[in-house]
């Protein structure tokens, strides 16, 4: 029993990043709608930046700005400053995928998958 | 848009300090959380704002999407631009220790302006991609609200 | 001076394009974004020909951005492997650059061409920053900058065939799910070792023996990187991708993104995981040489039957790419041998052939296969290139194709996979029969009445026959091409501790 529980507690931010990670994927492989799998994809990354950032916490430590004190305890700041780079890369995509929503919207008029499907289906390279 | 007094008096009220507090986070990312990055977007929320009350197309006159471009380009080329002159300084590239007569203020320094070229960047790209979105879509009308 | 210039040469190979990319979208209206973005294209295949040339020799150079050292700075790391690439992709960019000057005139609306040629240059910068950084997230982001603006490349086809923009969304959610595999896999490595610097995560890897985590963070980057080199089954995106974007994006992208991305599969599986690991050995053995055996035979059999051209190109490198993991999952000197060198004979057969689609687009406006009947008579020398690359896919003997399949053989049989050697041979026959379906259709066939098309114009014509003839030289000499590629195989090896051999 004791280990179960050790098990999920110790482990709280690993089980939330999983379960938070599972539905994004889910998300953005199951669904029709092109803006809902854009919104998966975007829980997805953003589980990949908890994960970091739970990682870069030590116990005890303050946020990683000097404070002159020679006994603090720093959490490692290296894991915020990735994920800052993976957050800008995630905006360019989300602003990508939109952009792309958008003019597949113009073209063909609708943004659920199996519909854009049967277009190009019925009406092949004729567009 | 002209009746919702109250949206735009409010709005005219809100510009001045996100601008200004778009600023503080520009320059005091030395001594506490903020920089280049947060600052470009508290900026360019300033401008999202101002469409969003008075429209895109006042938004265009504020700042045209050539000057845009023009800023995108140039934020990117001060950060780059810093890189190259730390090399013709005779240091690697972006090794700031050479802006300055010491090591300390260079790094101060090289800092200071990069983050002031990303600023830039991500205020005018935010804008950019605000811009092009709202800019393709029928502009909301009074009577759909 | 002199020697400062050589020492700063690996981040100029970088900072250039980076550089002209923001100022071609800013004031690159009027032609004069193709003239920097060509310009700049050729400095940087000096650059990266020059740092070909000073690391032959074996040495291994090592620039720290901003001065800091590794592993707490970020490296680039030069040796004679990514020196090979390096020189690949850009010079794949600067023949491409030529090419597409008319071909993107006629495929690209006008005010668009800016954009077009400012992303092409991030592509390019982003697809030499993989291949030259020494740190493993950085090559992440470099890694999403080629792949960002790759999507928007593929997109860009959208005035010929609106299927572009639904090929590049299906392309953007693939590769983002496959980047944040990567990015996961990172995560769980650098949880066990404290470092990204891929020289200082091999030596602490070394030291930590087999975990759990170790396996996860593996199978996690291999998949992730995986998807964007698009080993069968993860290939789905591939085929729209290539058949609808412009064609010289298409000729450039499968000439450098998938093997760029093969080369960070070679980093990742034998510089960082250069472990003992029978786990990773188990992974190449039984998972990714049937896999790739499979790739070979149903993407050739699918290409066989594709009705459009450039789908048939496309098919047939994701059996290409079948090839080189073969040479990878063997494990072994002559393996790895054979997939270098297999980088650079495909990517300039496939961007001949790419081109040679292109050229048809332009002058028939089609690249349906049906609709191409004859054109030989009318595009004799398109057609011609078209012939030689594509005998060099197959693997006629004095064509670089023959020299990629040589080693691989070779590697199989010396391993005792007699089986592996005889279907390598045997899915050669399969490529023989779709480059002659396209041959008899282009030559044999009587072209439809009254249609005439004209040849294509010199400034295509030219990169065509430079590609085509690169794939005849090297298949004749292919001294330089195989020394490189030796000396990267032992770099590999050396690098890595295989216990398992």
């Amino acid at each position: 029993m004791d280990a179960a529980f050790a098990l999920i507690a110790g482990h709280a931010n690993y089980w939330l990043v999983v379960i938070l990670m599972m539905i994004g994927l889910y998300v953005a492989i199951a669904r029709g709608n092109l803006v809902k799998k854009i919104v998966g994809l975007n829980l997805f990354q953003t589980s990949v930046f908890m994960l970091y950032i739970s990682m870069g916490k030590v116990e005890g430590g303050t946020a990683p700005i000097l404070t002159g004190l020679p006994a603090t305890v720093y959490s490692n700041p290296l894991p915020h400053v990735l994920i800052l780079t993976a957050i800008v890369v995630g905006i360019s995509t989300t602003a990508l995928a939109l952009a792309l929503v958008v003019r597949i919207r113009e073209a063909y008029g609708t943004i659920e998958e199996d519909e854009i499907l049967e277009i190009e289906r019925d009406v092949g390279s004729k567009s | 848009m002209q009746h919702h007094l109250i949206l735009r008096v409010v709005a005219r009220l809100l510009l001045p300090p996100i601008f200004l507090y778009a600023l503080y986070v520009q320059w005091h990312g030395d001594y506490g959380p903020g920089g280049g990055f947060q600052a470009g977007v508290i900026f360019a929320v300033g401008f999202i704002l101002y469409a969003l009350i008075n429209g895109v197309d006042a938004l265009t006159r504020v700042v045209p999407p050539r000057a845009l471009i023009l800023l995108l380009a140039a934020g990117l080329l001060l950060y780059a631009g810093t890189g190259i002159a730390t090399l013709l300084l005779g240091q690697d590239f972006l090794d700031y220790s050479a802006l300055s007569h010491d090591a300390v203020h260079g790094q101060e320094w090289g800092i200071l302006i990069v983050e002031l070229g990303v600023g830039i960047t991500v205020a005018a790209a935010m804008t950019a991609i605000f811009l092009a979105f709202a800019g393709r879509s029928a502009s909301v009308e009074d009577k759909d609200w | 001076m002199l020697q400062a210039l050589l020492h700063q040469l690996p981040v100029l190979q970088i900072v250039l394009p980076l550089v002209a990319a923001p100022i071609v979208a800013a004031f690159g209206g009027n032609g004069r974004g193709w003239m920097i973005a060509f310009a700049t294209s050729l400095i940087a295949f000096a650059v990266a020909a020059t740092l070909f040339a000073e690391v032959l020799d074996g040495s291994v150079i090592s620039y720290h951005l901003g001065g800091w050292a590794p592993p707490i700075g970020i490296e680039y790391r030069v040796d004679i492997l990514n020196a090979f690439v390096l020189v690949i992709v850009s010079g794949v960019s600067a023949i491409c650059l030529l090419y597409a000057r008319a071909s993107i005139a006629a495929e690209v609306e006008e005010k668009n061409h800016a954009f077009f040629y400012a992303t092409f240059l991030l592509c390019m910068t982003g697809l030499l920053g993989v291949t030259i950084t020494g740190d493993a997230f950085n090559l992440f982001v470099f890694l999403e900058i080629s792949s960002l603006s790759g999507y928007a490349l593929i997109s860009a086809g959208a005035k010929r065939d609106r299927r572009a923009l639904t090929a590049a969304y299906n392309y953007l959610v693939m590769g983002t799910i496959g980047a944040t595999f990567f990015v996961i896999g990172l995560g769980l490595l650098y949880m066990l070792t404290g470092t990204l610097n891929m020289a200082d995560l091999a030596a602490r890897l070394t030291g930590y023996g087999d975990s759990r985590t170790l396996r996860m963070g593996f199978a996690f980057i291999f998949v992730g990187i995986a998807l964007k080199l698009a080993m069968f089954p993860l290939h789905l995106w591939l085929p729209n991708a290539y058949t609808f974007a412009p064609s010289a994006v298409s000729s450039f992208l499968s000439a450098t993104a998938t093997k760029v991305a093969v080369y960070a599969l070679l980093r990742i599986l034998f510089t960082v995981f250069g472990f003992d690991s029978a786990f990773e050995a188990n992974v190449l053995r039984l998972i990714v040489l049937p896999l790739a055996i499979v790739a070979i035979f149903v993407a050739s059999f699918v290409a066989i039957f594709a009705e459009d051209l450039k789908r048939m190109l496309a098919w047939s490198s994701i059996a290409q790419i079948g090839y080189m993991l073969i040479g990878i999952a063997l494990l072994s000197h002559e393996g790895l041998m054979a997939t270098v060198i297999h980088l650079f004979n495909h990517a300039v057969a496939k961007a001949a052939l790419f081109m040679v689609a292109g050229a048809f687009m332009l002058r028939a406006g089609t690249t349906s296969i049906p609709d191409l009947r004859g054109i030989a008579r009318d595009m004799p020398w398109t057609s011609a290139a078209f012939v030689l690359a594509g005998l060099s896919l197959v693997g006629v003997p004095l064509t670089v194709g023959f020299i990629s399949k040589w080693y691989l053989v070779q590697a199989a049989l010396t391993q005792n996979l007699w089986p592996v050697a005889l279907l390598v041979v045997l899915s050669s026959l399969l490529t023989l029969t779709y480059v002659w379906r396209i041959t008899e259709t282009i030559y044999m066939r009587e072209a439809p009445a009254g249609v005439r098309r004209s040849e294509a114009p010199l400034s295509m014509l030219i990169p065509t026959w430079i590609f085509t003839g690169l794939s005849l030289y090297f298949g004749i000499d292919a001294g330089l091409t195989s020394m490189a590629a030796s000396r990267a195989a032992n770099a590999l090896l050396g690098a890595s501790n295989l216990f398992w051999q």
